[in-house]
């Protein structure tokens, strides 16, 4: 039985381009999503495919010569006793980072050598948020932070509060980062590759720190990331973005388990495994296109091995096959040839499946 | 942090040390011989030597050089004031050398500080042009220019201002001086905390700020300021040099009684006790800013003031 | 869902089979192409370069564009102000000070000095080309040496390490302490005045800059593995320094001396107007300026010119060298 979830943030029909130096690029090209109270997305692809500009958006932080061009954002949260709905396309950016941004959404960022300024200590960086939008003693800001570092994990935090970003550990630094993001505990909390940057050790460390705080608080996550480790160990929904557009989404296990785009497929087959006997790696032939021209048709197509005529002509539009998965691909279309596969990454899925039943 | 102070001061040291050794090489070198005053009498010259060591061997003269140097007794002057010690010349003149930098100075970091500040939240506009434009200028064209074309047009053409120092109407006549000398100042500054600024604020960690929804101008003093401000003590090396040949040059276009014009008139007057002199203070000045503002960017940034190991 | 119209071969495979999926790449142009193309865009720095060229042009010209040399000395002919044949119907460069046309009163309705005559009756147009002439010489060669000595310097410090890079840092260090201008004072004192003189002054303190550039690169460039390529090979250190490291550090180098130069020219002018510059007749532009100096007030036109060519000469050099660093070093536009 399907609980009917609250749905927290709503993004329809989303354009975003950007003016450069050669011209005007248009980075995010009709982006719907849906994100609910208590779930963590998955926002998957190349460097490049947008996943960072769709949630700056949300943020308010987008670059300055970036445009929202069209669509709409709608946030709904708890301000005290009120329930508020938003579009935060409408609201400028100065008005989300004094309403929401710190507040009811939070953001993680890749770097944690580089996200903390080096020039406050800890403790000042953790209360700043807070002594900002809320108006609370000194006293207390400073309890608050030093439960965010235990949350958070952080040993000696009477000591840490007050040292400095350079002499902390990578991972203690991604710690802190996630506490200041925790300060004003928001409804949403966004983590642009939190562990590309960090050793794999300490990867799954923080993957699981945010898991747990998630299940504490019930406060929804959006992850963007290349890696689909990643993907696989926390997402409940995931969305797969390619050159400005989504082109497949669904749940973990219809993603994983039932891949329909053939990017996907490429995405899936490029992780290698214990078992890969093939005895070259797999990639996707190709990179990602130049977004200052506007090519008809979809614009994977030209590395598309199973691409179709109409491929080049028209975008394919979202087909609904099936429970929360939707593919943009004219692979789905009843008239296309009926494709499955590779070969390769069907007896993995089927191993995975195997794998998981014994488990069970 | 000790250990970085002691190292800077040790160097700083040797440095005065080279230096004292230079222009002892140089008062060698001078043509002419001092005390050749035929006033001075057997005795005189005898004591003056022993004082002087000069008839001694090479290492004890320098010896001698140095400890006197380091008390003040530069000798006496040849040929501007004969036989008047070198010192009392300077130290009459020194306040207003002084007083002449310290404005230029303090006016030069405040305009350039705004300047740069605001060219670099304004980047890419026509206030950014107009920054970059006037800094290029600046620190292109030298300081007499300005002061010569301050002098004339605004000086002897409007009227403005006196274009001769004059000891009564001290303030007034300082306007003019001190703008010539503070441009430099000026561009160099905007330049430098423009750059800089831009810098920071494109950096990962001011996201992260904006992210947490801080306020603007908070962003800007709080945060990119801090981080920006800390490299400009570096600006401020090139900045005395500039400041050592404006004042030379100003001082004598102004006629400012400050020891910039006394070492062109002793310059063109060959008197060399005076010349060296003066260059000794104005290197002792030199090294000595340079060895605070060492210590000074090790305080400021926090990386260096603490040091790592307190994991 | 929308209507679409469905061609006939819509839902057949575009890609054959065993057909290639070739990268779309676009062109890349060569290191140096993107340099120029990232200098050319900037108007500054071209209006650097024309105006450089155009000064050493004259410099190198100028003096023989007219019939006057520097040093003839005409008193008769003395503190004329600047008359230009064409433009003097339009009322200005005609001659005159104060309502009066001096050449006419004078007698000398046939002569024309372009930019006047100064005190003792020199041209003032070749004195200043001359001038520059004097000033940009003086300044390369005490750069073109100063380069050499800092290449060296930094590179031998900086690619041999250990021991022998602190003794000669902590020397540069100390050296460096010392204010360019004492130095240059003191030197300007003691030799005997002349343009060798003031070259060898420039030089001895103005190395000490390129000598850091050089061994940044050196050792940002030691730990890359084309050096250790050549090491296994078997290159000999001098052959790795010029042929491996040397190319690679070019381009600071030109953006270092490039900025040296306006140093130089400023270094002399200095030099020449607290009376250390270059001996009577000969001129530089500092030397004009301290000699124009002295009448500013009654006839200001003896020191415009000089004074003008050397702001415009400092300024393009610059705006060319500030070019040159952002071409080579751009900050890519955030996308």
């Amino acid at each position: 039985m399907k609980v009917q979830k609250e749905r927290v943030l709503s993004i329809r029909d989303l354009n975003i381009s950007f003016k450069t130096g050669s011209g005007t690029v248009s980075a995010i090209r009709g982006v719907r999503l849906d994100l609910f109270k208590g779930e963590t997305l998955a926002i998957v692809g190349e460097s490049g495919s947008g996943k960072s500009v769709t949630v700056k958006a949300i943020m308010g932080i987008l670059d300055s010569n970036g445009t929202i061009d069209s669509g709409s954002i709608t946030f709904d949260y708890q301000d005290g006793n009120e329930n508020k709905s938003v579009d935060l396309v409408k609201m400028t950016p100065k008005e989300i980072r004094y309403q929401i941004a710190g507040k009811k959404i939070a953001m993680v960022f890749q770097d944690p050598m580089t996200s903390l300024d080096p020039t406050m200590n800890i403790g000042k960086q953790i209360m700043e948020g807070m002594i900002e939008h809320e108006s609370i003693s000194k006293d207390e800001a400073k309890k608050r932070a030093l439960n965010l570092l235990n949350l958070v994990g952080i040993e000696d935090p009477e000591k840490r509060l007050k040292q400095y970003p350079h002499q902390l550990s990578g991972g203690m630094r991604q710690r802190v980062v996630i506490a200041i993001a925790l300060a004003c505990s928001p409804d949403v909390l966004i983590c642009d590759e939190p562990t590309t940057a960090l050793d794999v050790t300490i990867q799954a460390k923080i993957l699981e720190l945010i898991k747990d705080i998630q299940k504490k608080s019930n406060i929804s996550v959006i992850y963007i990331t290349h890696d689909l480790g990643v993907v696989a160990k926390v997402a409940d929904y995931v969305a797969v973005m390619y050159a400005g557009k989504i082109v497949e989404k669904g749940n973990i296990d219809e993603i994983f388990y039932d891949p329909r785009h053939p990017y996907t497929w490429g995405l899936l087959s490029s992780m290698p495994d214990m078992d890969t006997d093939s005895k070259r790696l797999f990639a996707i032939a190709g990179s990602p296109p130049n977004l200052l021209e506007t090519v008809p048709g979809d614009a994977f197509a030209p590395r598309n091995p199973y691409a179709l005529n109409i491929d080049f002509r028209l975008e394919p539009p979202m087909f609904d096959v099936g429970g929360q998965h939707r593919v943009s691909s004219w692979l789905c279309h009843p008239n296309a040839p009926k494709v499955r596969m590779p070969d390769q990454l069907q007896k993995r899925i089927v191993k995975m499946l195997k794998e998981d039943s014994d488990n069970d | 942090m000790g250990k970085y102070v002691l190292k800077r001061v040790v160097i700083s040291l040797l440095t005065l040390m080279a230096i004292l050794f230079i222009l002892f090489l140089m008062l060698e070198l001078m043509p002419g011989s001092p005390f050749n005053d035929e006033k001075l009498t057997e005795a005189q010259r005898v004591l003056l030597y022993a004082k002087y060591g000069l008839d001694q061997p090479f290492f004890v003269k320098f010896y001698k050089y140095v400890i006197n140097m380091l008390s003040g007794d530069f000798g006496v002057s040849y040929t501007i004031n004969k036989n008047f010690a070198v010192s009392g010349m300077i130290a009459s003149r020194l306040p207003i050398t002084i007083k002449l930098g310290l404005q230029a100075i303090t006016l030069g970091s405040v305009v350039g500080l705004l300047l740069g500040i605001t060219a670099a939240i304004k980047h890419n506009t026509w206030i950014d042009t107009i920054t970059v434009m006037i800094s290029t200028l600046g620190v292109s064209v030298p300081s007499y220019v300005f002061a010569l074309g301050l002098a004339y047009f605004v000086g002897y053409k409007l009227g403005w201002f006196p274009i001769l120092y004059n000891m009564s109407k001290a303030a007034e006549s300082s306007v003019l001086p001190t703008l010539a000398l503070s441009v430099f100042t000026i561009a160099n500054v905007a330049r430098f905390t423009r750059s800089e600024m831009i810098d920071v604020l494109g950096s990962d960690y001011i996201r992260l700020v904006q992210s947490k929804g801080v306020k603007e101008w908070k962003l800007i003093l709080r945060h990119a300021l801090r981080n920006a401000l800390i490299p400009i003590v570096t600006v401020i090396g090139p900045l005395m040099v500039g400041l050592l040949t404006g004042s030379m040059v100003v001082e004598k276009i102004f006629a400012i009684p400050g020891i910039g014009s006394l070492m062109v008139n002793a310059i063109q007057m060959n008197d060399y006790n005076v010349v060296i002199a003066i260059a000794f203070v104005y290197s002792s000045l030199y090294i000595i800013t340079m060895l605070v503002v060492d210590i000074l960017y090790g305080v400021i940034d926090p990386r260096i003031r603490i040091a790592k190991g307190a994991n | 869902m929308k209507e679409y119209q469905f061609l006939e071969n819509d839902f057949q495979f575009a890609h054959d089979e065993n057909e290639k999926l070739i990268d779309k790449t676009y062109n890349s142009t060569s290191y140096l192409k993107d340099v120029l193309a990232n200098f050319v865009k900037n108007k500054g720095a071209i209006f650097g370069v024309v105006v450089v060229l155009l000064i050493v042009i004259l410099a190198v010209f100028g003096p023989y564009f007219n019939e006057h040399t520097y040093k003839s000395i005409l008193i008769e002919q003395a503190s004329l102000p600047p008359r230009i044949s064409w433009l003097e119907q339009f009322g200005i460069f005609d001659g005159t000070r104060n309502g009066v046309n001096l050449y006419i009163q004078k007698g000398f309705s046939d002569l024309y000095y372009w930019f006047g005559s100064d005190t003792q009756g020199r041209d003032i147009f070749t004195r200043v080309w001359e001038g520059t002439r004097v000033s940009l010489i003086i300044a390369f060669t005490a750069v073109v040496i100063d380069i050499f000595i800092g290449m060296v310097y930094g590179l031998v410090s900086g690619y041999f390490g250990g021991k022998i890079d602190i003794v000669m840092q902590r020397f540069a260090e100390i050296l460096n302490g010392i204010p360019q201008l004492v130095i240059v004072t003191l030197l300007g004192l003691i030799l005997p005045p002349g343009i060798i003189s003031i070259i060898f002054a420039l030089m001895i303190t103005g190395w000490i800059g390129m000598s850091r550039i050089a061994r940044a690169q050196v050792l940002k460039l030691k730990e890359q593995e084309y050096i250790l390529a050549s090491k296994t090979l078997g290159a000999r250190d001098f052959a790795i320094i010029f042929k491996d490291i040397l190319p690679n550090i070019f381009g600071q180098i030109i953006i270092m001396s490039m900025f040296s130069i306006p140093n130089a020219i400023f270094m002399e002018a200095y030099l020449s107007f607290v009376g250390l510059g270059v001996p009577a007749p000969l001129a530089s532009l500092g030397s004009l300026i301290n000699e124009g100096y002295k009448s500013i007030t009654v006839m200001p036109h003896i020191i415009t010119s000089s004074i003008i060519v050397l702001a415009l000469l400092m300024l393009s050099f610059n705006l060319f060298a500030d070019g040159l660093r952002d071409a080579f070093d751009p900050k890519m536009k955030q996308m």
